[in-house]
């Protein structure tokens, strides 16, 4: 029987490359348990302005990994991430400053108003095979109208903005989440990490792998049994409704809100930059990018700060350069190179 | 009562009538083949039976049950799988997770679809390439994954729209050992587009041929490429190769 050597080396070929990938993922979460005490250390040593450094980019790793799940996972390019932020972030301010309700049921609030939102673009886009640039599109248009709704918005201010009452700032209050700035960093580290887990989850379950069929291709993926219209709906709302979380953290953490600002098609762009440079479709990516990007940015700030330069814009104009230079030279991002580099493996399927 | 019934099945696209009063059978178990010129409406019929688009008219029964109206991905659980002509790899994902997707569609839990994904790459002799991503494949090993990934969805009938164009000879003559065994050994039912008359010849037990969106013959393989309108339309001077 000429099968059996040939079964006896694949099953060998096998075992090895498993044992490989053990190695692998406990180096990996070596890595990971000294990057978390890192990150649980920090605001011991950290002055202000690190730590409110530290806060934009955990906010950002959470909000990349948010919108990474329905781009770099499921393939639908939403450019209007922004929008869940800012119904989110109005939803909880307004219940907690007109009715003093906690940001804890606020939340709910938040999400329960995001969900709506995101299936009422989900159903719109899937059920009338709106794809690709429309789909993208059609989500930058729905950001702008409800920023022009919240414009005329008045019982949370209008174009006037909204504010939560800042007081009692040295002491900590979870249920109101009034508190220093190290509160909000333990907040935002959490969201961060459970952000991280969830999509770790989400990609190893039945729903990730449908999701990266219908990116890869759609029409093989129907043939394969996959209802496409469900899926990609579960992934517009589970996303959008992450996002939300992250309005509620931002409203209880700046403590102003303002449609101009917070519904702007810059924030839906400055939410994707860190998972397209970081590696879309990746783990790591949304939070390496969130590092990469946030950390250079204040560095370039603080430079330019020190030199006394100051021209507007220079920050956009950065990140569109650190774009530029991820796009031509690394268009599968920095992690999926780094986590050669560095020995670890990245998760096949990711790209 | 055949597995499959395709009765009177008709569809026009914009007044060009690509398949008209199509009917057959296909009995459960067997292998048959749909053969016809390039244009006949071979893939046409199949994406009818597959729900791609909705018939103009006629209907599509597997084992009884109606398929017409449905979608593609609730024809597949119903329990018919197809290929593509132009094969649709997931060309990020690796091997193994291109069939575990399939797998996934009658197995909920990942890990017994990836222990079902390596018995199906196992049978189609891909086991060697499982972790590699389906973009590094050969045309030959992307056919093979495409056929993987459609098995894996235990279907009990599987559509094969020309899996062995582009084959060498002796390719084809694997990929016809590969069907016949899967045949054999688990009777699935298999319904092939095919141009490849060595491929037809070698498995199919009854061959529809099309002609204009027309059946124009019915039979056993060895008295279809004998029918004067059959040889006349389709086969010319080729014939057997």
């Amino acid at each position: 029987m000429s099968g059996r050597p040939e079964t006896v080396a694949a099953a060998a070929s096998r075992s090895v490359v498993r044992a490989s990938d053990a190695a692998y993922s406990r180096r990996a979460v070596v890595l990971l348990s000294l990057l978390l005490l890192a990150l649980l250390a920090l605001p011991l040593f950290a002055d202000a302005y690190l730590l409110s450094a530290a806060i934009l980019v955990l906010y950002f790793a959470y909000v990349g990994q948010a919108w990474n799940l329905m781009m770099g996972y499921c393939g639908q390019l939403s450019l209007g991430h922004s929008l869940y932020v800012g119904v989110g972030a109005y939803a909880a301010a307004a219940l907690f400053v007109h009715f003093g309700v906690s940001p804890w049921i606020g939340a709910m609030a938040a999400v329960a108003a995001s969900l709506a939102f995101a299936a009422l673009i989900g159903v719109l886009a899937f059920r009338f095979g709106i794809g690709g640039v429309y789909f993208a599109l059609l989500t930058i248009a729905f950001a702008e109208f409800t920023r022009i709704g919240f414009d005329h918005f008045d019982w949370v201010g209008g174009s006037g903005g909204f504010f939560l009452p800042v007081k009692e700032f040295g002491t900590i209050d979870l249920w109101r989440l009034r508190g220093p700035p190290a509160m909000f960093y333990y907040f935002v580290l959490a969201m961060a990490v459970a952000a991280f887990l969830a999509a770790w989850r989400l990609r190893e379950s039945r729903i990730g792998y449908y999701w990266l069929a219908i990116r890869e291709d759609e029409d093989a993926a129907r043939a394969l049994g996959i209802d496409t219209f469900r899926y990609k709906l579960a992934a517009i709302l589970v996303s959008g409704g992450m996002t939300s979380i992250a309005g509620v953290f931002f409203a209880f953490y700046y403590n102003t809100l303002f449609p101009e600002q917070i519904f702007s098609m810059a924030r839906s762009i400055e939410i994707i930059l860190g998972p397209i440079i970081g590696g879309l479709g990746t783990l790591f990516g949304p939070v390496l990018g969130a590092f990469v990007l946030t950390l250079l940015g204040e560095a370039m700030t603080a430079l330019t700060d020190a030199l006394g330069i100051s021209v507007p814009g220079l920050k956009q104009v950065f990140y569109g350069v650190c774009l530029l230079i991820v796009v031509l030279f690394l268009p599968n991002g920095i992690w999926p190179e780094l986590a050669k580099r560095l020995g670890l493996r990245h998760a096949p399927g990711d790209r | 009562m055949a597995l499959l019934e395709v009765r009177s099945l008709g569809k026009s696209f914009r007044g060009l009538r690509a398949v008209a009063e199509v009917s057959f059978d296909v009995e459960a178990g067997s292998i048959a083949a749909l053969i016809g010129p390039n244009g006949a409406g071979k893939t046409t019929c199949f994406n009818l039976i597959a729900g791609v688009y909705p018939a103009d008219n006629g209907s599509v029964a597997l084992a009884g049950r109606t398929l017409t109206g449905l979608r593609p991905d609730q024809v597949c659980r119903e329990g018919v799988a197809r290929t593509f002509q132009v094969v649709k790899p997931f060309a990020q994902l690796t091997v193994t997770e291109n069939v575990v997707v399939g797998a996934l569609n009658t197995l909920r839990d990942v890990a017994a679809a990836r222990a079902e994904a390596a018995r199906v790459l196992a049978l189609v002799h891909l086991e060697a390439k499982a972790h590699q991503p389906a973009a590094s494949l050969t045309l030959p090993e992307r056919k093979l994954l495409e056929v993987a990934r459609a098995i894996a969805t235990r279907p009990r009938i599987l559509l094969l729209d020309e899996v062995m164009a582009g084959l060498r000879p002796t390719e084809v003559d694997e990929m016809v050992e590969v069907f016949r065994r899967l045949n054999r050994d688990s009777g699935l039912t298999i319904l092939l587009i095919e141009h490849v008359m060595r491929a037809v010849m070698a498995l199919a037990e009854r061959v529809v041929v099309l002609h204009h969106g027309e059946k124009i013959c019915e039979g056993a393989p060895e008295d279809v490429v004998r029918d004067p309108q059959v040889l006349e339309c389709y086969l010319g001077s080729e014939t057997l190769d």
